[in-house]
């Protein structure tokens, strides 16, 4: 007798049957009838016409039967309200009941009934099973808090639940405190400004006397929950930390995952001169290794979130590598996440082994897995600089094999090891030049046409090798086409005399041929710079390139700190901040490491994005200077354009953009070797100015510093210092320690006109510096410096010089964010410095910013509703009069005063350098220090800057 | 936190689903059929697949697909842990966990799970517990049900729900009080082509069936305790003690239950109890190729080898292989190029061996890749580590129980590259 009986009645008039065995008189056919409704339930059948005879069965003493019930009501429930209805009573009585069962299933039940006439009776009986007796009911109501918040979240506010579960945090029982922390983290999460889990040293002491006592599901909400907690010194975060390294011994894998998170976050605050530190690093590591001999889910979870862990503290697993060593019958997904912490690892102590591996793998059945084999053997290459000669050979090997797919992977790594050992491995070129023609697919064709152009003048058929490929041009993916172009030139300008005619072939298929504009345009360019200067042409073409970096694809530091604070979260799996993936997370707060505390350390931890106003007085050091100074260079390259910035400017910069954008990516291409050229038609504008940076090859780091950055200091302009709007103290944008002893502290000003950035170079190192420079990257305002830096005589140690630095507005736009950050590099005779500070809108208020009235009117009226801002400026004990004056100092005119109930109403308007308008209106109550202001705007991302800069003046 | 299960089998039907939250239409079950698809073989499904509105995690054992939706972010190894307790507790409620036998008790599957968790939350995983709230079905209760209406439902709330012990029911009575542990290590291996050791480690567990009367307290110790430095514990286990004095302290749970897991990493030696001796040859022109392997043992402590199996997926240009093992019985699948060799005891006097030629197919070149060879055997009376417990003692009970150990060494995933 089995329940697949329930399933054999699949004739007509089922649903008949069914109703009538459910008003049977006899208990046992009423229960048979409602299991058989279940069973249609569990495999979709709609059977919802039962309802009110399912609902008829649920008065009963049968408690299988009241749960069979409860199953279909929360099933149901919400298509047929009105019938629900008619089970309250039951559930109402059922929460009175003696059994504390039968009262834990009746609030349960209830709150999984998302009717809202139920949910008006549930408040009731939910805030006395709050606090029934029996912990039991306790915990059941807690998760029901969260479900009722789910569905109505304004009645839990009204009701006092929120703080009726806060107060379950101190219980007695530590199942209730961990569903009690589990249901405020649901509700958290999708209230994430609510301060729901105000946690502190007392609440923070009860969770871990409650970590070691609950459930192993109680374990990891509250783990979780401590990962949120930010301890105030190191002591309290080492106190944490010895009370939560039990957990790393659990044998639930998402247990000591969420342990692992809140030792990685909060081993962050400890010195490292710690005996403790060394411990604790030294715990981390069996469990890590025990995760991976669970199933292969949970492997792969844990292998993704391993891979952040090494790139943040790869000591902790240094000595592991073999534990990554593939097996052959490990699921596809294991394989590849294994084979990328191996190269993570990969030192000089173990590189043998672990080619030894790869070279194991490169033989393997799965396509996909061999490719990333061979791929990771050029990687090991280029991060192991003793073993490149090893993995050229086992390249060589694999080559030898002449599997198709093998070989085309080869000779795409081996390009990259070119770029990365110049001029030292071209013997082999000879076996690469041998499997020319088995290669199919468009990036190995690239890359060995990029071979064959870069090392034309030793390779002695080089021209014949390059026609070959001319012949089907057309047929060539945009890639190959690209690289053929350029391999052609080249070619041309290391033998000029025996490939002229080639060199016009390939010009005359690009331009006149072709219809795309990325190839077109390279075409012409080359044309051009050939037929006008050919010297020029090959210092550009056959310029040196910037060797590529070692590790590749690393995560950006900051991003990878933020991912720390997500270990065992699905963030951690796709390697994204939850901002970005997570639906419907309005606002979510970004998580930082919390700053060490011990002396001397502060250099290392990573600096944390400060918010707000705030941000403006903090400096922050850009963590990546690669992308910055590739944008740096941009800057030469297409003469400054002024223009509204933003959206606007694409179609202004169109004609310069041609030769710009053109001649950028023949320089992008030079210098980064083989890249699918992003950005499509010219008329994409200011966008195409920068290289994409390419995740494969981010090759900008430490380009031709000297070439580049010396062109760019001979901008003129003048100077003016008058009186003019509010100007903030000075502030240090860049700390001594981060800039071998300069210090920059500085802040900007407006003065009738002009705008400067005062600037105080204090020499905190013990050797002289001189040869100052400043450079902006591209801006949203297009901020640019009138003038060089000018340092006249020569900074001794602890000597500083103040400076006004001139600035105009015609510099080259990017949208930034925040709107209002500006990236400046300095230079001195030591290094190069870069930092970034947030400079106050107000700077870019123009003087003729007073709009006619009339305008105004037509104005506001006009800009739609939805650009319509409003903000909260508190505390401001000024009268509409002063106010009106102080602001009209910083260019924000007063345009009409009205009085509307007692209160004052100002209409002002202001101007931004770039010509947005922007129309403002402040409510001056006399009674209340906190003013309003809407701000309406063409461009409302402003808004906010503009709300900045009007609390700055104001209150100042 | 969980939204809701779908249970799909191997032909890409749902059999089962349970909605924990509000129903989540099935039709987000094609993004999954979609990655299934596209993956190789079933085991090659992503355990995480993303979709508009959606996350879905699934685990693939007995041949079922248990697929868990979310809709935010919760940790996805909370939720593959889960189902994979799920899993655990329907073996432990039918026996095995199939397609058939859920169908078969799919009202006591749907209890159960209801029971499992409540709102996404877990409720009551403890396959103690559960077993008080909802009775695993037997004939016997069946027939009793079915005779005097009473129901497999208990009416009464878990004692051990909320007391200190939470997955130790009280009350427990036995006429015959008994403690069994079974120390099993399985060895994962890589060797290499010459027979040396890529990489070795063990996965050790403890597995205790204890039936006691009352609440006894436990200690178990061990004559080399320093061999466990990476260890992994059931709940009922006394950290404290365990950091302190290398005892194990607890209060069992009834029943079945893993006691500790264990980890003996690549660096302490591990012991390769077997060798696997190859030639397996393809020749370019020809169209036959040579097929020899021996098994013989290594490090056995003087234990003998047993259960051993040799299986190798041969590569698809293999058409057929003719052999003759000296013990045994081989089959070769040409549809599937899958060998399997059961080949039984090793006797280290004459030891088995499987020799041959293989056919491949006519005029194509010889394969890129080489066949690796997968070792599965048994070891009794022996734990390959080393591990040995000292003694088991028990306080809190009057009563002697029987008390037996046994040591258990297997191959786990154990191969040899040829």
């Amino acid at each position: 007798m089995t329940d697949s009986k329930y399933f054999t009645t699949t004739k007509k008039g089922e649903i008949f049957e069914l109703k009538a065995e459910l008003n049977s008189d006899k208990k046992e056919k009423k229960k048979e009838a409602v299991k058989k409704v279940i069973a249609s339930m569990t495999v979709g059948k709609d059977v919802s016409a039962l309802f009110p005879d399912v609902v008829n069965c649920m008065q009963t003493d049968n408690l299988e039967l009241k749960k069979l019930v409860y199953l279909y009501l929360m099933n149901y429930a919400k298509s047929q309200p009105d019938m629900a209805i008619m089970a309250v009573n039951t559930f109402v009585k059922d929460c009175e009941d003696p059994n504390p069962l039968i009262r834990a299933l009746a609030v349960r039940t209830m709150g999984c009934i998302r009717v809202d006439k139920i949910t008006e009776y549930l408040c009731e009986p939910l805030r006395k099973c709050l606090k029934d007796e029996d912990p039991y009911v306790r915990k059941t109501a807690a998760v029901c808090v969260a479900k009722l918040h789910d569905i109505n979240a304004q009645l839990v506010e009204d009701q006092g639940f929120l703080d009726t579960l806060k107060d379950l945090i101190s219980d007695s029982n530590p199942m209730v405190v961990a569903n009690a922390v589990a249901a405020l983290s649901e509700i958290a999460e999708s209230h994430p400004s609510s301060n729901l889990l105000d946690l502190n040293p007392q609440s923070i002491n009860k969770l871990l006397t409650a970590l070691n006592e609950c459930t192993e599901w109680g374990q990891i909400f509250i783990l979780d929950c401590l990962a949120n907690y930010m301890p105030k010194d190191d002591r309290e975060a080492q106190s944490i930390c010895e009370r939560v390294t039990p957990r790393l011994s659990h044998a639930n894998s998402a247990v000591v995952l969420s342990a692992v998170k809140v030792l990685m976050k909060f081993m962050e605050m400890l010195s490292k001169d710690l005996d403790y530190y060394g411990t604790l690093l030294k715990k981390l590591a069996p469990p890590l290794v025990t995760l991976l001999s669970a199933e292969p889910e949970l492997q792969y979870v844990a292998l993704r979130n391993i891979n952040l862990i090494v790139q943040k503290r790869p000591e902790i697993l240094k000595h592991e590598m073999k534990v990554f060593f593939v097996k052959y019958n490990d699921p596809i997904y294991v394989k590849l996440e294994k084979l990328d912490i191996m190269i993570r690892l990969a030192s000089q102590a173990n590189i043998a082994q672990v080619l030894a591996e790869l070279k194991e793998y490169a033989t393997e059945v799965d396509v996909d897995f061999v490719r990333k084999a061979v791929r990771a053997i050029g990687r090991c290459a280029i991060k192991v600089e003793q073993s490149a000669e090893r993995c050229v050979s086992t390249l060589l090997d694999l080559i030898q094999t002449k599997v198709n797919y093998v070989v085309q992977e080869a000779i795409v790594v081996i390009k990259d090891i070119f770029r990365k050992y110049p001029n030292k491995y071209e013997s082999v070129i000879a076996t690469l030049c041998e499997n020319l023609d088995s290669l199919d697919e468009p990036e190995a064709r690239a890359a060995m046409i990029w071979i064959v152009g870069e090392y034309a003048e030793r390779i002695d058929n080089a021209d014949e090798l390059l026609e070959s490929f001319l012949e089907g041009f057309h047929d060539e993916s945009t890639q190959v086409q690209l690289q053929l172009l350029t391999a052609i030139v080249k070619l041309f300008l290391k033998k000029p005399t025996e490939t002229q005619e080639l060199v016009q072939q390939v010009l005359s298929l690009a331009t006149q041929d072709s219809d795309n504009p990325d190839l077109r345009d390279r075409g012409y360019i080359y044309w051009r710079l050939l037929s006008t200067d050919p010297v020029a042409a090959k210092e550009v073409v056959l310029a040196e390139k910037p060797l590529i970096s070692e590790e590749t694809d690393l995560i950006e530091p900051t991003l990878l700190d933020e991912l720390i604070c997500y270990i065992g979260t699905l963030a951690s799996v796709y390697h994204k901040p939850p901002s970005a993936f997570v639906e419907g997370s309005r606002g979510v707060v970004h998580k930082s490491l919390p700053p060490r505390t011990g002396s001397s350390e502060s250099a290392e931890s990573p600096d944390t994005a400060p918010s707000g106003v705030q941000a403006a007085e903090q400096p922050a050091v850009i963590p990546t200077q690669g992308d910055l100074l590739g944008d740096l260079l941009n800057l030469d390259l297409g003469p400054p354009v002024s223009g509204p910035p933003i959206a606007t400017s694409a179609v202004q910069m169109g004609a310069v953009d041609l030769l710009g954008g053109g001649l950028d990516s023949l320089m992008g291409d030079e210098s980064e070797g083989l890249r699918s050229d992003v950005g499509g038609s010219p008329a994409i504008g200011g966008g195409g100015f920068a290289p994409a940076p390419s995740t494969t090859m981010p090759t900008n780091l430490g380009a031709p510093l000297g070439s580049g950055l010396g062109d760019l200091f001979d901008l003129t302009g003048g100077v003016g210092t008058l009186s003019g709007s509010y100007v903030a103290p000075k502030t240090v944008w860049l700390p001594a320690m981060k800039a071998k002893g300069l210090e920059i502290s500085g802040t900007f000003s407006r003065q009738v006109g002009s705008i400067s950035m005062d600037l105080v170079l204090t020499n905190k190192a013990l050797q002289v510096m001189s040869d100052f420079a400043i450079q902006f990257n591209r801006n949203s305002f297009g901020l640019a410096p009138a003038a060089p830096l000018q340092v006249h005589a020569p900074l001794a140690p602890n000597q500083s010089v103040e400076i006004s630095l001139p600035l105009n507005t015609v510099g080259s736009v990017m949208k930034m964010d925040p709107l209002n950050n500006l990236q400046v590099a300095v230079k001195n005779n030591i290094d190069v410095f870069y930092f970034s500070t947030l400079y106050p809108l107000h700077i870019l208020f123009v003087e003729d910013g007073k709009m006619e009235r009339q305008m105004f009117l037509a104005t506001w009226k006009d800009i739609p509703n939805e650009n319509e801002a409003q903000f909260q400026i508190k505390d401001c004990s000024l009268n509409a009069d002063a106010v009106s004056s102080k602001l009209q100092g910083s260019n924000i005119f007063t345009i009409a005063k009205r009085n509307v109930e007692g209160q004052d109403m100002l209409y002002q308007s202001l101007k931004l350098t770039n010509g947005i308008w922007v129309l403002a209106e402040l409510r001056i109550q006399p009674s209340n220090p906190s003013f309003t202001l809407s701000l309406k705007c063409r461009a409302p991302e402003v808004s906010q800057y503009i709300y900045q800069a009007y609390e700055t003046i104001l209150k100042n | 936190m969980i939204h809701s299960l779908f249970l799909i089998n191997a032909a890409g039907d749902i059999f089962l689903e349970k909605h924990w939250k509000s129903v989540v239409s099935r039709s987000v079950c094609d993004y999954f059929f979609e990655a299934q698809e596209r993956a190789s073989e079933a085991e090659n499904v992503p355990p995480v697949i993303p979709t508009p509105h959606h996350y879905l995690l699934s685990v693939y054992r007995h041949k079922i697909f248990f697929v868990a939706v979310i809709q935010s972010e919760v940790p996805p190894l909370f939720v593959i842990e889960f189902l994979h307790r799920v899993v655990d507790t329907f073996q432990d409620y039918f026996g095995v966990c199939s397609e058939v036998m859920i169908k078969d008790n799919v009202v006591v599957v749907y209890e159960v799970l209801e029971e499992m968790l409540d709102n996404g939350f877990p409720l009551a995983t403890e396959s103690n517990i559960l077993k008080e709230l909802i009775k695993p079905p037997t004939i016997l209760r069946t027939v009793v049900n079915t005779i005097t209406g009473s129901t497999n439902v208990g009416d009464q709330l878990p004692t051990g729900q909320l007391s200190v012990v939470p997955w130790r029911r009280t009350g427990v009575k036995y006429t015959n009080n008994e403690a069994y542990f079974d120390v099993i290590e399985e060895i994962d291996a890589i060797i290499d082509k010459s027979g040396s050791t890529i990489t070795a480690e063990i996965q050790g567990v403890i597995d205790a069936c204890v039936k006691l009367t009352g609440m006894p307290d436990l200690t178990l110790s061990f004559m080399n305790p320093r061999l466990l430095d990476d260890v992994s514990f059931h709940p009922c286990v006394r950290f404290k003690r365990w950091e302190s004095e290398r005892i194990l302290s607890f209060i069992p749970p009834d029943g079945n239950f893993r006691l500790l897991s264990y980890h003996v990493s690549a660096q302490n030696l591990v012991a390769i109890p077997v060798y696997v001796k190859h030639n397996i040859s393809f020749r370019d022109s020809s169209s036959l190729g040579r097929f020899e392997i021996t098994v013989g043992p290594k490090q056995t402590m003087g234990k003998t080898v047993e259960g051993v199996i040799v299986t190798s997926q041969m590569p698809k240009g293999v058409l057929n292989m003719t052999l003759t093992p000296s013990q045994g019985t081989h089959v070769f699948d040409p549809v599937t190029k899958l060998l399997s060799w059961d080949v039984g005891k090793i006797n280290p006097q004459k030891l088995p061996s499987l020799k041959g030629s293989m056919s491949l197919q006519a005029g194509s070149s010889k394969p890129d890749e080489n066949p690796t060879i997968n070792l599965q055997f048994k070891i009794q009376q022996l734990a390959i580590s080393g591990l040995k417990v000292n003694r088991l003692d028990m306080y809190g009970e009057k009563y002697k129980p029987f008390k037996g150990i046994k040591y258990m060494t297997k191959a786990g995933k154990f191969q040899v590259r040829t």
